[in-house]
């Protein structure tokens, strides 16, 4: 059987690829999607955040003979503690200004790190081993699924259902989001919402992180490898609707399977195709697929 | 009486070809422009290319001006470096200001062909010696050759010729292709596969992937159901390191043999042995060979901390070669010092035999090596194994196939 002239059998694997790197699409823009809909801060040292918690778990499992179990949560500890300070000493004096400003200190950042670790550890990359347990393939019928990227879907579903419910359906969520529509009055209620705010950037940041460790065993850990892909995972956050939590894990786990198919009948596109569809929804439906018009 | 006179003979024909060589090694009109020897280098000192040239390929050029001891004839030899960011304008209107306003004498083009390509037209048109070393593209030799360019560490062809023609002789027959999708990859391509077909090898199809592209599963996915032989890859730096880690985590590597088409010893470091072993590749140098390059290479690893890139001995060679052209006929005008280096043999620590050809091909052997097993290697950078020299008449673009006016 076919699907126009491609068997169905490397269709369903090429789907099932589309969905691995969607998964990391989808973490990545929950992050981003977090820290927009709580702080309105677009947040552009996402990427860098990443390459940070890949380049943790490599230095981690390398220089101090930690595996990577404990680094999957080091990592994003640690990052999270430097979005925290960032959080802290520079961004929330930015809250009352223009989205630029924000954009501007965080792509300074960026710009920052990636120069820390460029001059440390050069371009050409660190590769991380993938875990005894995981490693090894899965005969799935259709194709050898590497265990590793079976788990890089199931981990990053968890973590980003967990996060949609956190915010979404409890009491701590409720508190966050009346926090960010008037924070004055959620304050009068005596909930600390200063906390609160650093509190958030520094999960969204430990998100990052945490993809980042999830990267490193199958791809080349570099000081680049965030700015290769922070580009896309805005496209995401756009189509989905800027600040949709829902939106963004959907929006990055579709996107991830349109590239793949794209990746089947005209490979060349593969990289902007994600591009395409923002022009498409942006004139379509300029709030996102899952953001509410104002 | 017959052997005094004979002596005073002898000794007046030696004092006459004395004076004229001395008279000739520092002409008259000789002369130095701005009173120093200033040598500038354009390359990527940030991006993804910067590892095998960049910094290291600097410090290489300082290696060789230290080694000249700073200064020829009582001039000093200055050197600037820049990073064009890998953007051909940057480098074309930096090689630009430095031609006009800082009086650079020669420029060296680091990796990127089309940053070297705009450079090369600068250098032509302001005649000055260029000397392209990092960028592969054979194009700087052929339909864009330029009497100022010289082409000196590797091409696109070479490396088509020595991997592509050893493959296909060992058995693998037939082949599919993971492209990067521009100029350098597509080049590549053609090359490698007209030099399959020559051997009679076929290629069983190919897929194109953008520069950097985020994840090769998929396309390696239909790379194995092609059912080729050998997998090549004509991308280089970080694309080449994700499809080799692919096409392992994959299992492709047990199926299909895989050619790396452009492999620096940098990328060999990164992925470690386990994953690339067996893996076939050609190379213009490698610091293991004999006691040349591992003296050289011990001196730059002392600077370095890391084995030195064909890239960078390349960039100590063309540096020394160039300075040894200014100091044999006492001048850096470019006309001048291009017609010495042309009829000038280059043997050193990077090349035997080595001669420039009238379109700026440096020719050379360049060897097809084939990367040890974890067992074989003994020490850490213990890397190759150097299965075949290719001598330099064969590796390089021929006669009758050039396109250069200027050796027809």
């Amino acid at each position: 059987m076919q699907i126009f002239g491609v068997p169905l059998q490397a269709m369903m694997s090429q789907l099932l690829l589309g969905l691995v790197n969607g998964s990391f699409y989808a973490m990545l823009s929950l992050g981003l999607a977090v820290i927009f809909g709580l702080l309105n801060v677009i947040n552009f040292s996402h990427g860098a955040l990443y390459m940070m918690g890949a380049f943790a778990a490599y230095i981690g499992v390398t220089s101090f003979g930690l595996n990577y179990w404990m680094m999957l949560l080091l990592a994003p500890l640690i990052v999270g503690t430097f979005g925290i300070l960032i959080e802290k000493t520079m961004l929330r004096w930015l809250y009352r200004v223009d989205h630029l400003y924000g954009l501007l200190l965080t792509f300074g950042i960026t710009l920052l790190l990636e120069g820390v670790f460029r001059s440390f550890f050069g371009v050409s990359g660190q590769t991380l081993d993938v875990p005894e347990a995981l490693s090894g393939a899965t005969d799935l019928g259709f194709m050898m699924l590497p265990n590793y990227r079976a788990w890089v879907v199931l981990a990053s579903l968890v973590v980003c259902l967990a996060t949609w419910f956190t915010i979404e359906k409890t009491r701590l969520g409720a508190y966050l989001r009346a926090g960010t529509e008037n924070p004055k009055l959620v304050e009068a209620f005596g909930v600390n919402v200063p906390l609160m705010v650093t509190l958030t950037y520094g999960f969204g940041v430990a998100l990052a992180g945490f993809a980042g460790v999830l990267a490193a065993p199958v791809i080349n850990v570099t000081p680049l490898m965030g700015s290769n892909l922070i580009i896309v995972v805005f496209a995401v956050v756009v189509i989905g609707g800027m600040g949709s939590i829902l939106g963004s894990i959907v929006t990055g786990l579709a996107l991830g399977v349109i590239e793949g198919l794209t990746r089947v009948y005209y490979p060349e596109a593969s990289e902007v195709v994600v591009f395409v569809v923002m022009v498409i929804v942006l004139l379509l439906r300029p709030a996102g697929l899952f953001g509410k018009e104002k | 009486m017959k052997r005094t006179i004979n002596r005073t003979t002898r000794t007046a024909i030696v004092f006459i070809a004395a004076a004229c060589a001395a008279g000739l090694s520092t002409p008259v009109f000789a002369q130095i422009s701005g009173d120093v020897i200033k040598i500038g280098m354009i390359t990527d000192l940030s991006g993804v290319y910067s590892d095998i040239d960049g910094n290291g390929g600097a410090e290489a050029v300082r290696m060789a001006i230290a080694d000249m001891g700073g200064a020829i004839n009582g001039k000093k030899i200055q050197f600037i470096v820049a990073d064009h960011q890998n953007k051909p304008d940057i480098a074309a209107s930096k090689a630009r200001e430095w031609f006009d306003q800082q009086g650079v004498d020669m420029l060296i083009g680091g990796t990127n062909s089309g940053a070297s390509l705009a450079m090369a037209k600068v250098a032509a048109e302001k005649k000055k010696v260029f000397i392209a070393i990092g960028s592969g593209t054979a194009q700087l030799t052929n339909e864009q050759c330029s009497p100022y360019t010289v082409h000196y560490a590797y091409d696109t062809v070479a490396l088509a010729r020595g991997t592509g023609a050893t493959m296909v002789k060992q058995g693998g027959k037939t082949w599919y292709f993971l492209t990067a999708d521009y100029a350098f990859g597509q080049s590549l391509e053609k090359d490698t596969t007209d030099v399959i077909k020559a051997n009679g090898g076929t290629v069983l199809g190919s897929v194109k992937h953008p520069l950097g592209a985020s994840d090769f599963s998929s396309f390696l996915l239909q790379a194995q159901s092609s059912k080729a032989q050998v997998l090549g890859l004509a991308n280089a730096g970080g694309d080449f390191i994700n499809s080799v880690k692919a096409a392992k985590e994959f299992g492709l590597t047990t199926k299909m043999k895989i050619a790396g088409l452009l492999v620096f010893i940098n990328d060999i470091h990164t992925l470690g042995l386990a994953t690339t072993q067996g893996l076939y590749l050609t190379d213009a140098w490698y610091w293991d060979m004999n006691n040349d390059t591992r003296t050289w290479a011990k001196k730059y690893f002392a600077k370095m901390k890391k084995e030195p890139s064909s890239l960078q001995a390349a960039d100590y060679s063309a540096a020394m070669n160039y300075l040894n052209a200014v100091k044999a006929i006492g001048t850096d005008d470019g006309d001048k010092v291009m017609a010495q280096l042309k009829k000038t043999k280059i043997n050193d620590m990077f090349a035997k035999n080595g001669e420039i050809r009238p379109d700026g091909r440096m020719v050379h052997d360049m060897y097809l090596m084939q990367v040890k097993t974890p067992a074989e290697s003994k020490a850490p950078w213990d890397y190759y194994k150097v299965v075949a020299t290719i001598p330099g008449a064969q590796a390089y673009t021929t006669k009758a196939e050039t396109k250069c006016a200027a050796w027809k």
